[in-house]
């Protein structure tokens, strides 16, 4: 059977997916765009994945637009005004989400929701101001049906971020993707608090390390998708990943591996994305046509390429002829180290490469822990963490989190899964995120084991809507099947559970 | 001084030994015995019988002239030694200074609210708690104390003053009912009520609902509710048999207690002005 006739037969798929996926199979039969030989044997062995990206990049893979420029100077070429009210804020913002393109076709961020609609929501009585809201948040679920849709709140408490917490936990959806910016001077104890209720009821917000992310980025940073960090007004053009483990099995040993191994792969990936950026750059109508572009709601030079990793776990594991995961990467000293050797030779291969198009980037791309895919299998842990199954106490789990999160300014993060009874104490949840923030942990995300909707790798789907696929029914969410993969070949929800032994 | 004591486990984070995330610390041996403890192989100190030695999967115990030796490295935490022993003991205990347990737990300080001991009952091992809690609280970080009610608090002081509190438990207050549960009248404990309250360093009370036992459960409660009012936490606790020995487990009962039934209790607490009296 062809593949587009797989698609346009799949009783799973809702005819948006169908769409999607035909349109995918289009992209890719376009040769124009070649890469180098070595690269195309190296995908060939699974070292270096381009994420079905497509052969010919039409759009940036993330796009951050400015949605504080909107409210300011409304959109031409949609015709909307700058927003009055509250009602006309949300109703210019769901306008424009749906013309936001990705590599997912739906839009990745959403804007800092709390930020924005903070001036509306305190003219107009609560009640009033939650029902507009709960149908703003129905509208994002059910038009924007994607789990990589994503909004950022914080660090302050408003109004604004109470009611979307309070709606997040009555409504209980998968999208969009909610983070909270945490900064222990500017995030109150209390606030923080809710979100951590929240969290543990709905899976989200999960915590952003804002000061980490401020050092980096400065004050206009989103957070996308999974838990990436982009700039507000830009984006991220491509994200292919390095797949360590398959990577590492070309080489003799550690040695050799970040010797002359690792600096191969590296190169031939750093090859593959500049071709790409200069293509969306110079080649596709993008930058030259896009209202988002010529209206300035995104700026060329405020993207970057994301140069992503997967698998640092088993790469190591396996140059040190480690069988046992438990006696592995992130529960041995000497595992944990060569990761950190391996992880500071690619940070400073990749910053060596003067990139195209990254002008405020210094013209450079950034680390990316990518959080793999439905069809990794157990092959490759997501970007650098401790295999599921192999977790080991939760502080020695952060304390080795906490090494490697600093690389990744484009994202990284890990998932806690919390037993009942943390349900019952917050702030204990509360003192842990706080500890781990102030050191060099970057995003936190946990939920609680017996919740529907639960975070997989970096996205959130509801377990009732796996149930559906599994019985040949269709899902609305685009992602509940990434899920499904994950859970069946990755064993992703099977996580440790935090109690308190 | 630097005296050892028997450490039985140290849980980097704990969320149900105080208020926020805690580290707890548990130490081997127990002044009482109660019939309904759930961890009843924290009771004694081992005597190196060797009863343990055969049975563990690993290797990890073995004899050595003539004591038990543990090692943690290749022991995978089955339980079997806690099951095969005949004196409520345990072998993987660790004999450990003050210093040492400080230097063990303090990666955790920066994700903890203070640390919990525990036990046993880690009042025996009152002259160590003083070397201990000062080192913690130099870094900001809280030490209570989890005591079972045997050790009379209003005699020593010094360590009521480096300690911010103690979760005292009130086993019972009908001297016959105590004297059946853990073997004395329990006077000692609510003279530790009244004197930790006096002191305010009163964090907690604690109070078992057994199934079924209602004039002994509602004397217990009344004495605790009108004593501390609301001056602390009131944890009505609903036993449950999982863990107790199986010849106690036919006396008081295989049955958990509903929790209709304690929260009955915690609702008299309240009525009687133990604001926060409540279930667990």
């Amino acid at each position: 059977m062809s593949e587009a006739l797989h698609v346009i037969q799949d009783p799973t798929l809702t005819y948006r997916q169908q769409l999607v996926g035909l349109a995918r199979l289009g992209e890719s039969t376009d040769r124009s765009l070649r890469y180098s030989d070595a690269y195309y044997a190296a995908k060939a062995k699974g070292a270096l994945c381009d994420l079905n990206e497509g052969v010919m990049p039409f759009r940036p893979r993330y796009i951050c637009p400015d949605y504080e420029l909107l409210f300011q100077k409304g959109c031409e070429f949609l015709q909307l005004d700058p927003p009055k009210d509250l009602l006309e804020a949300v109703n210019v913002l769901e306008i424009f989400y749906c013309h936001v393109p990705s590599i997912t076709t739906y839009p990745v961020y959403l804007g800092d929701l709390d930020k924005l609609l903070e001036p509306f929501v305190v003219k107009e009585d609560r009640a009033y101001a939650k029902k507009v809201l709960k149908l703003f948040l129905r509208n994002i679920d059910r038009v924007q049906t994607d789990s990589f849709v994503h909004a950022d709140i914080g660090p302050e408490d408003s109004v604004t971020g109470r009611l979307l917490l309070e709606l997040t936990e009555e409504m209980q959806l998968a999208v969009p993707n909610l983070t909270l910016r945490y900064d222990p001077e500017k995030t109150s104890d209390d606030f923080a608090l809710a979100c951590v209720r929240c969290m543990l009821k709905t899976a989200k917000p999960s915590f952003a390390n804002h000061r980490m992310f401020l050092k980096e980025w400065g004050d206009r940073y989103a957070i996308a998708s999974c838990y990436n960090g982009l700039m507000i007004g830009g984006g991220g053009y491509t994200l292919p990943r390095m797949r360590l483990y398959e990577c590492s099995l070309d080489a003799r040993d550690a040695d050799d591996f970040i010797a002359r191994v690792l600096p191969a792969y590296i190169d031939l990936q750093l090859e593959y994305m500049d071709k790409r950026v200069k293509f969306i750059v110079e080649e596709s109508s993008f930058f030259k046509t896009n209202f988002l572009v010529t209206e300035g709601f995104v700026r060329q030079e405020n993207f970057t390429g994301m140069f992503g990793v997967v698998g640092l776990a088993e790469c190591c594991n396996h140059l040190l002829g480690i069988a046992d995961v438990r006696k592995g990467f992130g529960l041995n000293p000497e595992a944990t180290r060569l990761g950190l050797r391996i992880m500071d030779a690619i940070q400073e291969r990749v910053a060596e490469h003067t990139a195209p198009y990254c002008d405020a980037f210094d013209h450079h791309y950034r680390l990316h822990a990518q959080v793999g895919i439905d069809t990794d299998g157990m092959d490759d842990s997501p970007g650098t963490r401790i295999p599921i199954g192999a977790e080991p106490a939760m502080l020695d789990q952060l304390e080795v989190n906490e090494q490697f999160h600093p690389y990744f300014p484009t994202g990284t993060g890990d998932i806690f899964k919390f037993e009942e009874t943390w349900a019952k104490t917050p702030e204990a949840v509360l003192s842990i995120i706080k500890g781990s923030l102030s050191r060099s942990l970057r995003y936190f995300s946990g939920y609680l084991e017996n919740n529907d909707v639960v975070r997989v790798t970096g996205y959130l789907v509801k377990k009732s809507e796996i149930e559906k696929l599994r019985q040949k029914k269709q899902s609305l969410n685009q992602v509940t099947l990434y899920g499904m993969g994950a859970q069946d070949g990755g064993h992703a929800l099977d996580r440790r559970i935090q109690t308190h032994e | 001084m630097n005296d050892q004591a028997p450490i039985n486990k140290i849980i980097p984070f704990s969320n149900v030994d105080g208020p926020g995330n805690r580290t707890s610390i548990f130490f081997q041996g127990c002044t009482y015995a109660c019939k309904f403890c759930h961890n009843p192989e924290t009771i004694r100190l081992c005597i190196h019988c060797g009863a343990c030695v055969p049975g563990c999967p690993t290797g990890a115990l073995r004899r050595e002239n003539g004591l038990v030796r543990w090692n943690a490295t290749d022991c995978v935490q089955c339980d079997a030694c806690l099951k095969a022993c005949p004196h409520m003991s345990s072998p993987r205990i660790r004999w450990m200074r003050a210093e040492e347990v400080f230097h063990e737990i303090r990666r955790a300080f920066p994700y903890i609210e203070g640390i919990t001991v525990s036990g046993g009952d880690c009042t025996l091992y009152a002259a160590f708690l003083k070397e201990l809690f000062p080192l913690v609280r130099a870094f900001g970080k809280t030490c209570l104390i989890d005591g079972n009610g045997a050790y009379d608090f209003t005699r020593d002081p010094e360590l009521l003053e480096v300690c911010d509190g103690v979760m005292l438990d009130i086993k019972a207050a009908d001297p016959e009912w105590s004297r059946f549960l853990i073997g004395n009248d329990g006077a000692c404990a609510l003279r530790s009520l009244d004197g930790l309250l006096r002191a305010g360093k009163l964090a907690e009370v604690r109070t078992v609902i057994f199934p079924g036992r209602d004039h002994e459960n509602e004397e217990t409660v009344r004495t605790v509710a009108q004593q501390i009012q609301n001056a602390c936490p009131y944890k009505i606790i609903r036993y449950r048999p999982f863990g107790v020995r199986t010849e106690f487990q036919a006396l008081l009962g295989e049955d958990t207690t509903e929790f209709e039934e304690a929260e009955r209790y915690a609702s008299l607490a309240r009525s009687l002005g133990a604001t926060k009296a409540f279930v667990v």
